[in-house]
């Protein structure tokens, strides 16, 4: 089980407030995402979920009971780190019975553990290696079956895959979504990509300088987005936040479009603008477009698109589809 | 270095020094030889002709020389045990991040700058001194009778003192390597439940094997050819209590004037840094390897 309660946690290193005030909930089960940019305390939230770091002030509750003062070990916590923070001298199969060793379980016991760890994540024929001789996507696998023997009632990963390359981190991407599927353990992954955020969450918790700016489901945040941070934060590529004379005609400080609700016409549109770059990826096309009086602004269009620099494009919001955003920055709708 | 060209060129360009070094090491050595075969007295007007193997079994038969080598070996082992145990302890203590800490790093690591038979006169005569010593005042102040460091304790004396010159080199390579351990490796063995005895048994002390394994084949080096020490404080006495294979090399040849057996002497001593040099690489050199 592991349901997770923070209840005005608060943190401060000297006179530095990291996270000023925060209250969540993680329900037992949930993938839980932190998100935002660098710098903005989700780590060290993470960090005091685990335990690692002490509260300031506020309570931690894990299961009901409160944790804020308890040990990491006896939090029943498992935590994946960016650096996977391998035992270099240990090999794979030591590594994984660590926590069982310290644990003071029996050997033939862990042992079972261990090898049915491996299975799951296909490092059976790696257990005798150290983890110099691994692959950065394999040290990944080991620092996850180091955190599965436990069976801990939540895992915490901390940027988990940010030293890994493009493809890998896709793979890996999956897998770690699998393996919640398989083991349903409440799981709290930390990242500042808001891509890995958007496909692996169940809900996406949205930090800017130790604030919470909004919980929801990615599907939520996306097209309900509390406020322009939230909205330009969330979605790939950003959404075009645009101000002045159009933001005040729909009496708003701020609008935001999503470069997929502009529709393109050679024609005649709203806003008028010349490509500057046209970015093709064969399924999408990307263009970035300037458009007189508001600067550079993104639109998608499809893959047949046949535009380049220098051309000129009428650009027209989809009905319904333009956020408005108030002079706090908060959401009108 | 891949292609073969800069391979040679690379040799070449090593060559002279290598060369140089090689002659530096190896004319030294086959004049030792030569003398430690011949009869070379510079009291005696004999001092021609050929020694055979008696410069050798002079050394073999007489009664200092077993006790000789193992003063060497006991002097060598226990300043690597006293410095390995408590290098590693104050490496610890020093790498906390307490106020100061540059003014005391640089205090624990003084007693290296010292010359070692200051430091022997120091300890000698300002703690050890049986009527002028710190430490003899101290035992007064509580009304022990003082004790004769020295006189009754000579070779455990001579180990401290330079266990106390070698500690701060020990603790100075031991805090570098503790400061290269990753704290996210540390922070997840806590989060598997370990103690910090087990963080220490497990993640820290594995760690620094390999500053270990430097700290005890550098020392070994220099530990087995200590004599500054041993010439300061005890002579090698009381009687030959605390004579080592250097000092009764050093007896030969400048006290009883005799190259010759002196020269036999330095080749025992090569023999016996190389049968330890062989047992350390055998039972240590793999830690070396990344």
């Amino acid at each position: 089980m592991g349901k997770i309660v923070l209840k005005s946690v608060r943190k401060s290193f000297g006179e530095v407030h990291v996270i000023p005030s925060v209250d969540l909930t993680i329900e037992n089960g949930e993938f839980v995402v932190f998100v935002g940019p660098s710098g903005c305390g989700k780590s060290t939230l993470l960090r005091l979920i685990a335990g690692l770091e002490d509260t300031s002030s506020g309570i931690i509750e894990i299961d009901g009971k409160d944790a804020t003062m308890l040990p990491p070990a006896k939090r029943g916590l498992a935590m994946v780190f960016q650096s996977y923070a391998l035992y270099p001298h240990m090999t794979v199969r030591k590594n994984i019975m660590f926590p069982l060793k310290m644990a003071g379980m029996d050997l033939a016991e862990a042992t079972r553990k261990a090898d049915a760890a491996a299975k799951v994540l296909n490092l059976t024929s790696y257990m005798e290696r150290k983890p110099g001789q691994l692959s950065g996507g394999q040290r990944q696998r080991v620092a996850i079956g180091r955190a599965i023997v436990r069976e801990p009632a939540a895992f915490l990963f901390d940027e988990p895959l940010s030293n890994l390359d493009a493809a890998l981190r896709g793979n890996m991407r999956l897998e770690i979504t699998e393996l919640h599927q398989t083991l349903k353990t409440t799981m709290i992954y930390v990242t500042h990509d808001q891509v890995e955020a958007m496909t692996m969450a169940d809900k996406i918790v949205v930090l800017q300088a130790g604030n919470i700016e909004q919980v929801g489901s990615p599907l939520d945040l996306y097209n309900h987005p509390a406020n322009a941070f939230v909205a330009g934060f969330i979605g790939s590529p950003r959404m075009n936040l645009l101000e002045g004379a159009d933001a005040q005609a729909m009496g708003a400080t701020t609008i935001g479009v999503r470069p997929e609700h502009l529709d393109i016409s050679s024609t005649a549109g709203k806003w008028t603008g010349k490509v500057s770059v046209a970015e093709l990826l064969g399924s999408d096309t990307f263009l970035h477009v300037n458009v007189e009086g508001h600067g550079s602004m993104t639109v998608r269009g499809g893959g047949e698109i046949n535009l380049r620099h220098g051309d000129t494009v009428y650009l027209t919001p989809q009905a319904g589809k333009v956020h408005r955003f108030g002079a706090d920055g908060k959401n009108m709708a | 270095m891949s292609t073969q060209s800069s391979r040679a060129t690379a040799r070449l360009m090593v060559a002279p020094s290598v060369v140089l070094l090689f002659i530096w090491m190896i004319v030294p050595l086959i004049l030792t030889v030569w003398f430690s075969f011949r009869i070379y007295r510079l009291l005696s007007p004999e001092r021609n002709g050929w020694a055979g193997f008696r410069n050798y079994t002079w050394f073999f038969n007489s009664p200092d020389f077993w006790l000789g080598i193992n003063n060497t070996l006991l002097l060598v082992g226990g300043v690597l045990a006293i410095t390995i145990v408590f290098g590693v302890l104050i490496a610890l203590l020093i790498d906390q991040p307490v106020w100061g800490q540059g003014p005391l790093r640089i205090l624990v690591i003084s007693p290296f700058f010292i010359m070692p038979p200051v430091a022997a006169s120091i300890w000698e005569n300002l703690f050890m001194h049986p009527q002028n010593g710190l430490l003899a005042a101290g035992a007064v102040g509580m009304g022990i009778k003082p004790i004769l460091f020295l006189e009754s304790y000579p070779m455990a004396s001579v180990i401290f003192i330079v266990a106390w010159e070698w500690l701060p080199f020990a603790t100075l390579i031991l805090l570098t390597a503790l400061q290269s351990l990753s704290s996210e490796q540390l922070e997840a063995a806590e989060m598997d439940g370990a103690s910090s005895l087990s963080r220490f048994r497990y993640i820290t002390l594995p760690h620094l094997t390999r500053a270990i394994t430097v700290v005890i084949l550098i020392q070994t080096i220099f530990l087995l050819g200590i004599f500054g020490e041993i010439f300061t404080t005890t002579q090698g006495g009381p009687g030959s209590a605390s004579t080592t294979l250097p000092y009764m090399i050093y007896k030969q040849a400048l006290i009883a004037k005799d190259i010759g057996r002196a020269a036999a002497g330095g080749i025992i001593a090569v023999i016996l840094a190389n049968i330890v040099a062989f047992f350390l690489m055998r039972s240590m050199g793999k830690h070396l390897d990344a």
